[in-house]
């Protein structure tokens, strides 16, 4: 069962609302290109095939928001303030609508980052830390986080060989640097620093996503097992 | 970043609030153009009016998608975009900028809606501080009547109806008013609100927020017409100038 704790304010009214959630909820947390994507769904199979209802979720997949972010980082006037708080509009709709009735209904619930990656992009982008935690301080604690951690140079040579550098992932609307790989290198060792910031804090179970696909799955089979309804 | 709440901007900022048909639209139009006539740079917003927005609010009011908390974020997304583009660039300019509805509207409708009212305050905690607030106090039954007494067409969550209040959409926005201005009185000393007696004649009130309005105009850029038909600029303290002052000393 997932535990009635939250970051700060429990604004959604979750506890008022219904007293139990028997689902778990589990986060995927990391950077860009880590594999995260790729974890969900070999977990997502795994918990399938063992009788499991799983539901899996991720940034800008809400009915609400989604399609008005993609829009807005079409354009070239999305100021930081504002897509720290779009990105908001994006989780709640999800967390309200997709985790929470999952979660009421026992599903296992697999999401591709939670609140952690938005803070932390939103931190590095000037954000004040106290202001965007309170904002995000409605959120559910999940029964574990998964942080797969990843260097910087293992980083650049995974996100080439998927393709080229992303306007976005690399942080260029923050001017870091000359060309993309620059401000890749610039935005991602930020990021970087703020989840080691935030590992302590929030209790993220560090996995070494340097390994291959096989053993970095097996590694967070071993955790999520015990934290399963019949595990 | 910058924690815009406690600002030294150049410019002046100046808001009007209330309920719907409590008569700040209009007076704040008159205040425009008088500040307009008398020389004065002058930036005007709106409410929930972001083109960066608009799209993803109409579309969670038309398929009533939005829950207290998401319609709440979305109008503080909104606000945020014009609080990037409408609100500091021309407050650091020096400029007057005039809003119609600020952040007391969330604090209002939201916690109306059952927001918890701590949460929307810290929420909304980028606001720049307003030079002068003005909220239009108007009793309950005189805005009810300009507002039903002219309009049928209540929209869902203009109503209120997404509370289940009342099936009936004139009830329900009746008793989602009575809460709206109960938060909106609890403000008035949390915030220091300067309180209008919507009741007067519109002349009698423009007058009076001319008089609250104008000590704070000194030292703010201004061009004038001369008798020749030139325009002369009478400014101190022009925010460009001060910019490059404060970079030119390495500020």
């Amino acid at each position: 069962m997932t535990q009635m704790a939250f970051y700060g304010i429990d604004t959604v009214r979750v506890v008022a609302e219904e007293g139990l959630l028997p689902g778990r909820l589990f986060a995927i947390e990391g950077t860009d290109g880590v594999g995260r994507s790729t974890q969900i769904q070999h977990l997502r199979t795994w918990l399938e095939s063992s009788g499991y209802a799983v539901i899996d979720t991720g940034q800008r997949r809400s009915a609400l928001a989604g399609r008005g972010i993609d829009e807005a980082k079409m354009g070239h006037t999305l100021g930081p303030l504002t897509m720290d708080l779009f990105y908001a509009t994006d989780f709640v709709d999800r967390f309200e609508n997709q985790i929470l009735p999952a979660l009421r209904a026992g599903f296992i619930v697999l999401t591709d980052r939670y609140i952690y990656s938005l803070m932390a992009r939103a931190i590095v982008r000037g954000a004040e830390r106290e202001w965007i935690k309170q904002v995000y301080g409605l959120a559910l604690k999940p029964d574990a986080i998964f942080y797969l951690k990843i260097d910087l140079e293992p980083l650049v040579q995974r996100i080439l060989r998927r393709g080229r550098f992303d306007y976005w992932e690399s942080g260029m609307d923050m001017r870091l640097g000359d060309d993309l790989y620059e401000s890749f290198v610039a935005y991602q060792t930020l990021l970087l620093q703020e989840f080691d910031h935030m590992t302590p804090e929030y209790g993220f179970q560090v996995i070494d996503a340097l390994r291959p696909i096989p053993k970095v799955l097996a590694d967070i089979q071993a955790r999520m097992e015990p934290l399963l309804p019949a595990g | 970043m910058e924690r815009y709440g406690e600002h030294h901007f150049p410019g002046r900022l100046f808001v009007v609030e209330g309920v719907d048909g409590s008569g700040k639209s209009t007076q704040i139009a008159l205040l425009r153009q008088w500040l307009v006539s008398e020389g004065y740079s002058v930036f005007f917003s709106e409410w929930n009016s972001s083109p960066l927005v608009k799209r993803t609010t109409s579309r969670g009011k038309k398929r009533q998608l939005l829950t207290p908390t998401t319609f709440s974020l979305l109008h503080a997304t909104d606000f945020a975009d014009r609080t990037e583009h409408d609100i500091i660039p021309p407050l650091k300019a020096g400029a007057i900028v005039l809003a119609d509805r600020y952040s007391y509207t969330a604090f209002a409708r939201d916690v109306a809606r059952g927001v918890h009212p701590q949460w929307v305050r810290q929420l909304y905690q980028f606001a720049v501080k307003p030079t002068v607030a003005f909220y239009f106090r108007v009793p309950l039954d005189e805005s009810l009547k300009r507002i039903l007494g002219s309009r049928l067409d209540l929209k869902y969550y203009e109503a209120g109806m997404d509370l289940n209040l009342s099936t009936d959409p004139k009830k329900s926005f009746k008793l989602f008013q009575k809460r709206i201005v109960t938060e909106y009185e609890k403000m008035i000393e949390e915030f220091g609100l300067t309180v209008m007696d919507a009741r007067q004649a519109i002349t009698e009130q423009q007058l009076q927020m001319r008089e609250i309005v104008r000590p704070f105009l000194r030292g703010l850029h201004r061009e004038r017409q001369n008798h020749a038909g030139r325009w002369t600029i009478t400014s101190a303290g022009n925010g460009a100038e001060q910019l490059v002052t404060r970079k030119r000393n390495g500020l």
